[in-house]
């Protein structure tokens, strides 16, 4: 013993031991690491970077500070009660000299209509017509102008020379800010966000439920079959699954629209007169109907895996010890299908609170989701700070999720294969 | 050994000479490339795509040997400039959008300013273009090739011969014309004709549209038949929802209804009462106009604009090209009372205020959407 600790272990080259096990093992990590770099790369590339962008846009208020940058350095010490002096006024008709000289008053145009609708043409009706406008500018931009006379413009101007902006969000869930800087609820007729988000959550636990439903015995079916119809079975489930995204959307509009197969069936098999058609599309019944059958695999596939598993003898010893089959059912098969349920769960309710194209096919206006909204932000009103702002939100509602269900499951239980 | 040095020599040789024919002709061909570029040119697909193919690209290329390659994304044109020019790499070289977006995009700067009278040419008779073109088509980097409409238009067999519908107030009579109404899922256009229908003048629209009291009264008059539209999205959808009699009445771009009435027979009509008209045209993206400079004086002439009304029903923007329409290539019937500008078609029409929704577009959507989920 102490004769080891003297001399230490070496290996042939003389090299001790340790430093050389060392070295294996950093060897070996580096290797490791090699090979996961390219996945590491692309998970930068494509989640963390864009999802910080995202984060960063719904906050990012550059417009007014860069645009504006003398109206703004004039405003710092206005005290918000009457109309500001002339110096503002000046300051202002410079910014927009230099802004349409430039042409980029473009962003903060449409940056000020956000917050209060008509600045767009405010800013670009001024802009145009400086080159006409005399010294003082005060009274020249509010004759040319009367939104530049209304004291609110200004307190807007003020308070958006942060470089940072929390309207974004407010405006995601239905709120504002009062011209004098009170969180307050937008108008009623304006109110939408907030009921989408809640329609969306609500929608996405009755698909996710419907899935459970009628995946449950399918997937029992699959694991109890024998192999060679079982096998006829899965192809099945996943050849709808291998079907274009669309084509599925679309079929279901063949099948449910009024003038559609389920409707002419019914009125010729006389269950419905003909002019009292099912409107079942373009509705909520119609997003339900087809998300449900879309995410339908996501469940049916882990439900199977872990039924799989699960040896037909327990069952056969709980039936010989006087268990009625709905007991067993109940007492032994059902809780080991737990993690399957909980896979499948979290995986059709994460998917489908993100999904967006087939609402907006089928949805009509009951069945639309806050994804549609985000995308209606991205592509057509480009407002993409209120559109970082509701996928922020969106994200945070799904991390959420997550670790709830962590908490009451726990991740490490579910088994998706 | 002199024989095989001798072989060398040969082949040494030929490779010579077809190395220096492959120079030469790849130097052909680099100058031929430089002849013939590739124009990628956005607009709105289907039936209008088509017409622009017949009538201003394959001129173009049998002329020049260019190649053009056409990108179906005027829908969302505006959104796909800022991205590319964000991303420093505009891919876009001539673009088909709407006189509201070519307004944002010319002040944020993702386009280029035109200067009319130098870049398009004059009429046949000598007027400049400045005169030549309709009121409101030359923007400060905008110009129009055609006028369109906004219409309703209705499937005339699912009303008795007698007791067609005729005028925007009878899309709103739910008693004498039941049915379902497929309208536009935007305030556009919808607000007008709700005012229209409640009895304001068609001159007035935009003035009412500017008072709270007038929001309220259009939103007032389309609760009157919410419960019984379907709201559509995209352009192609409403003659499809007509052809199916999902829908009585459909709003629709008037070309795409006239397509579906001339080429595919279907017994469509169209009110043209209270049409809400505006123009299209193109824009040249920031840097662009050196490449597109010489297509852009060929798409715009008055033969040109003349040509694609045989193929669409909508009408040129320059005045000289009116009387050069003919007939439609294809059926061969008059173009002339198809056109939203057709004197008869014109009496009440409504030009669409593009500066009234560049200011109301964001507040008046979100309160459409709101109006909708109630």
């Amino acid at each position: 013993m102490s004769e080891s600790s003297a001399i230490p272990l070496t290996t042939a080259d003389g090299i001790p031991l340790k430093t050389s096990l060392r070295r294996a093992v950093r060897r070996s990590r580096i290797r490791a690491f090699l090979l996961v770099s390219p996945l590491l790369l692309f998970l930068v590339v494509a989640f963390v970077m864009p999802i910080a962008d995202m984060l960063w846009r719904s906050v990012d208020n550059p417009e007014v500070s860069t645009q504006l940058s003398r109206t703004a350095a004039a405003l710092e010490g206005w005290d918000g009660e009457s109309l500001p002096g002339e110096e503002v006024f000046a300051a202002l008709a410079e910014d927009l000299r230099v802004g349409q000289e430039a042409r980029n008053l473009g962003l903060l145009s449409s940056r000020l209509n956000y917050e209060k609708s008509g600045m767009r043409s405010t800013i670009n009706r001024t802009a145009r017509g400086l080159r006409t406008l005399d010294p003082p500018y005060k009274e020249a931009l509010i004759a040319a102008n009367t939104t530049w006379g209304e004291r609110d413009t200004w307190q807007i101007l003020q308070r958006e020379t942060s470089p940072w902006t929390l309207s974004y969000y407010l405006a995601a869930v239905d709120r504002q800010l009062s011209p004098a800087g009170d969180i307050v609820k937008v108008p009623a007729h304006l109110e939408i966000h907030v009921s989408l988000f809640w329609r969306t959550l609500w929608m996405s636990l009755v698909i996710t439920a419907l899935t459970l439903l009628l995946g449950y015995p399918i997937a029992f079916l699959l694991a109890s079959l024998p192999l060679r119809y079982s096998n006829l079975l899965l192809i099945l489930v996943l050849l709808p699954f291998w079907t274009s995204l669309l084509v599925r959307t679309t079929t279901w509009i063949a099948i449910l629209q009024s003038q559609g197969i389920l409707n002419d069936l019914m009125v010729a098999l006389g269950v419905i007169a003909d002019d009292a058609r099912w409107q079942m599309i373009h509705n909520k019944t119609g997003t339900i109907v087809a998300m449900t059958h879309i995410l339908l695999p996501f469940m049916i596939l882990p439900l199977y895996s872990v039924m799989k598993t699960i040896s037909p003898s327990y069952m056969r010893a709980a039936r010989s010890l006087g268990g009625r089959p709905f007991l067993c059912f109940r007492r032994v098969y059902f809780p080991l299908t737990l993690p399957g349920i909980a896979a499948g769960g979290i995986l059709v309710f994460i998917l489908s609170i993100g999904y967006y194209i087939t609402p907006a096919l089928v949805g009509g206006q009951s069945g639309r989701f806050i994804t549609n909204t985000i995308a209606y932000h991205m592509q057509t009103s480009l407002n993409w700070g209120l559109a970082a702002a509701i996928a922020s939100i969106l994200l945070f509602v799904v991390v959420v999720c997550y670790l709830v269900f962590n908490r009451l499951i726990g991740v490490d239980k579910v088994k998706l294969g | 050994m002199p024989y095989n040095d001798n072989r060398a020599g040969k082949s040494g040789g030929r490779g010579l000479v077809a190395c220096a024919v492959a120079g030469v002709s790849l130097v052909g061909l680099s100058s031929l490339a430089q002849a013939q570029q590739t124009l990628n040119i956005v607009s709105w697909g289907g039936a209008y795509s088509m017409s622009q193919q017949k009538a201003y690209h394959e001129p173009w290329m049998a002329q020049t040997g260019d190649e053009i390659v056409n990108i179906d994304r005027s829908g969302n044109a505006l959104a796909g400039l800022r991205a590319q020019s964000q991303a420093g790499n505009v891919t876009w070289d001539l673009v088909d959008m709407l006189p509201a977006d070519a307004m944002i995009a010319c002040a944020e700067g993702l386009i280029e300013p035109l200067d009319h009278d130098e870049l398009l040419a004059d009429a046949p008779d000598g007027t400049p273009p400045s005169e030549d073109f309709v009121d409101g088509a030359l923007g400060e980097c905008f110009v129009a090739s055609i006028v369109y409409s906004n219409i309703v238009a209705y499937n005339s067999e699912m009303f008795p011969d007698d007791a067609q519908p005729g005028t925007i107030h009878d899309v709103f009579d739910l008693e004498n014309y039941p049915g379902k109404r497929a309208l536009i899922r935007k305030p556009i256009n919808n607000l007008e004709w709700a005012l229209v229908a409640d009895g304001v003048a068609p001159e007035d629209v935009y003035d009412v549209l500017e008072t709270e009291e007038g929001i309220q009264r259009a939103f007032a008059k389309l609760d009157t038949i919410k419960d019984h539209v379907i709201w559509w999205e995209e352009g192609a959808q409403p003659p499809q929802l007509l052809a199916d009699r999902e829908v009585a009445f459909a709003s629709a771009y008037n070309g795409r209804i006239f397509n579906a009435m001339v080429t595919e027979d279907q017994p469509f009509e169209i009110i043209w009462d209270a049409q809400v008209f505006e123009l299209d045209g193109w824009v040249v993206p920031t840097g662009k106009l050196d490449k597109v400079r010489d297509y852009l004086y060929f798409a715009t002439d008055t033969q040109r604009l003349a040509d694609q009304a045989q193929y669409i029903s909508y009408g040129p923007a320059r005045v000289s090209s009116s009387p050069m329409v003919s007939t439609h290539a294809e059926t061969g019937i008059e173009m002339e009372e198809h056109m939203p500008t057709y004197e008869p078609n014109f009496a009440t029409a409504i030009p669409k205020d593009d500066e009234f929704w560049a200011d109301y577009n964001d507040e008046l959507t979100q309160r459409f959407d709101a109006w909708l989920a109630q």
